[in-house]
């Protein structure tokens, strides 16, 4: 119990966590120059042109947001479960959660071209006189990622109380004790209060399920409105929930497997927990293959020129690399975790989440670049090549995430304490 | 001490079991007294034992619910029916179906919203300030402690009766809340 309370109220977070912060903090500076060259330059620093006008902003927002699915899912479907194990799990995907949600939002934002206009995209009385265009999924999609937002902040928040009064308690006096009391809200641990939260935390948790498959469906039909072939298609919303499952549940392994290691939080996320976890990364795994199978049937069993070109265009064309090493991470390299004893190691888990996450992204690369890059008109076909800021804005995204994770592992306990307590209370009861 | 300065007397002890006898206990004894019981994690029956209160947060949560699908599905028709008609590729300016997605979000979101502030209110909270705040034990609350307060503000409530029957519990500490 005391080692997860400990980690985040120790005077100093180790070497190792300060090498960690001192290297995202880097990243997150490089991304704060990207953003203020791109205000005063424009999206033209990135390698966006016509006719591939959306790159990697969108590959990076489509990336994280599912990343985010992938907390909000564990915690909430396994709670409705009953699967008591997720407790040791939960909190750090939560977090997880906030911080891909965070992440994501900002390239939509920093897309728009004007992103100081982006509060446009709210219906507020204006003195324009003009509504947002109701019926467009761009705009759904902002509707969306707020919700989602929102809730997963306040899913987060109201989880982590008991354990903010633990942590003001144990704290003492001082500095620290009166900012854990503040965030504690005062929580007591009345049992009247208790089942209120009870109650919130269930009916919480039944929200969230609908909504990762709702925003994530919503993700899916700002391609599937659109006209070009590879996109114009009503399987995209359950692929998409798929694969932000599959990337998510592989950014919980990549994340837990170092962290249960630096924290010492081996008795508490047990080689059990990161089996289950593989074995659910492999079930959604597959779902996202059959989803590759299933477009590739669709587009030659339309007998659409456009859209078989397309499926062609994919496995030869310019971009046939990024297909193929798609295909090599999300379709043959899962395939290793049906051998329990690559579900036992730590190391294979953590290479192949890696392996996932980086299928993932080059996924969404793929199902943008390529469709956009040759369309219905040979005369306006076009290449897209990255420039040092689509890399350095990818770079401090992931900088960005993991300096709010680490700062996040040194404040609050990453694994729940409260849910543990009652684990171990109904475990020695007789 | 006086009773007129005290928040109530407040029995410490180490298991949630402990402390689910001595509420049942007290319950029969003595009726008429206030009891709140403090828990580091969710105890089961604990409430029951208590005497059930009723649970607003459903009905907040479905409130919150219906005022945000209502509310964001009427204020769509209100801007693309009648303030500001587009004609976005030849549909009618009534769309509706295109109007659903913003709604459900909106559900979702206006009944975690309002359930987390149900929750809070209902419980009064936030709260800076609290008598058992004073209490040096109490810190144990949120790890390892369960507590039971008979309130002092309740008919009936006489200081030495009431000790006298929390000595008889299990108890590892009984000790005076000043208010």
């Amino acid at each position: 119990m005391q080692a997860p309370a400990q980690a985040a109220l120790r005077a100093t977070g180790g070497r190792l966590w300060r090498g960690g912060v001192l290297l995202a903090l880097g990243l997150t500076l490089l991304l704060v120059w990207g953003v203020a060259v791109l205000l005063a330059r424009g999206v033209g620093i990135w390698g966006l042109d016509i006719p591939v006008a959306w790159g990697f902003a969108i590959t990076n927002y489509v990336w994280w947001i599912g990343i985010g699915m992938g907390g909000t899912f564990i915690s909430a479907a396994l709670y409705l479960a009953r699967a008591p194990w997720r407790a040791a799990l939960s909190r750090y995907a939560e977090a997880m959660t906030v911080f891909a949600v965070s992440v994501s939002g900002i390239f939509p934002i920093l897309h728009l071209g004007r992103p100081w206009f982006f509060y446009w995209l709210f219906p507020y009385p204006n003195i324009m006189s003009v509504w947002p265009q109701w019926r467009s999924s761009l705009e759904w999609d902002f509707f969306a990622i707020l919700a989602y937002l929102l809730v997963s902040v306040l899913y987060f928040y109201v989880g982590l109380l008991p354990d903010l009064a633990t942590l003001r308690d144990a704290a003492g006096s001082g500095a620290r004790a009166r900012c854990y009391g503040l965030l504690a809200l005062g929580w007591r641990g009345d049992a009247h209060h208790w089942r209120r939260f009870e109650t919130l935390s269930l009916l919480l948790a039944g929200l969230a399920v609908p909504l990762v498959f709702s925003v994530h469906s919503m993700v899916a039909l700002d391609f599937s409105e659109g006209l070009a072939p590879g996109w114009h298609s009503t399987v995209f919303p359950p692929f998409f929930v798929a694969g932000a499952l599959f990337s998510g549940f592989a950014m919980v392994l990549a994340l837990g497997i170092p962290m249960r290691r630096v924290l010492s939080l081996q008795a508490y996320i047990t080689p059990r927990h990161l089996a289950n976890m593989a074995k659910l990364m492999l079930a959604v795994g597959l779902v996202v293959d059959y989803s590759y199978a299933a477009e590739l049937f669709t587009a030659f069993y339309s007998m659409d020129r456009y859209e078989i070109a397309l499926a062609l265009r994919r496995m030869t064309g310019a971009y046939a690399w990024v297909y193929w090493s798609t295909i090599f991470c999300n379709v043959l390299l899962i395939q290793l975790l049906w051998w329990p004893r690559v579900r036992a190691s730590a190391g294979a888990l953590f290479c192949i989440s890696v392996g996932v996450l980086i299928g993932m992204w080059l996924e969404r690369f793929m199902l943008i670049v390529t469709t956009l890059y040759q369309d219905y008109l040979p005369s306006s076909w076009g290449m897209f090549y990255p420039t040092f800021w689509d890399l350095a804005f990818l770079a401090g995204s992931l900088g960005l995430f993991f300096l709010l994770y680490l700062l996040l592992v040194r404040c609050v306990p990453v694994v729940s304490l409260f849910e543990l307590r009652r684990l171990r209370a109904q475990r020695s009861a007789p | 001490m006086s009773t007129a300065a005290l928040h109530g007397l407040l029995a410490e002890f180490d298991s949630a079991a402990q402390l689910l006898a001595a509420v049942r206990a007290l319950r029969a004894a003595a009726g008429h007294l206030v009891l709140e019981a403090y828990a580091p994690f969710p105890v089961e029956g604990l409430t029951a034992a208590l005497g059930e209160r009723t649970d607003r947060v459903p009905l907040a949560m479905l409130l919150g619910a219906l005022g945000g699908g209502l509310g964001t599905f009427a204020l769509e028709c209100y801007a693309a029916v009648f303030d500001y008609p587009l004609n976005i590729g030849g549909r009618p300016p009534f769309s509706w179906p295109a109007f659903i997605p913003p709604a459900l979000e909106m559900t979702l979101l206006g009944a975690a919203v309002l359930g987390v502030l149900a929750m809070l209110a209902a419980s009064g909270l936030p709260r800076l300030r609290h008598p058992l705040f004073a209490v040096a034990a109490f810190e144990r609350a949120s790890s390892d402690r369960f507590f039971l307060l008979v309130r002092a503000a309740a008919r009936g409530f006489d200081e030495a009766a009431v000790r006298a029957l929390l000595e008889e519990l299990p108890a590892l500490a009984v000790i005076a809340v000043p208010a």
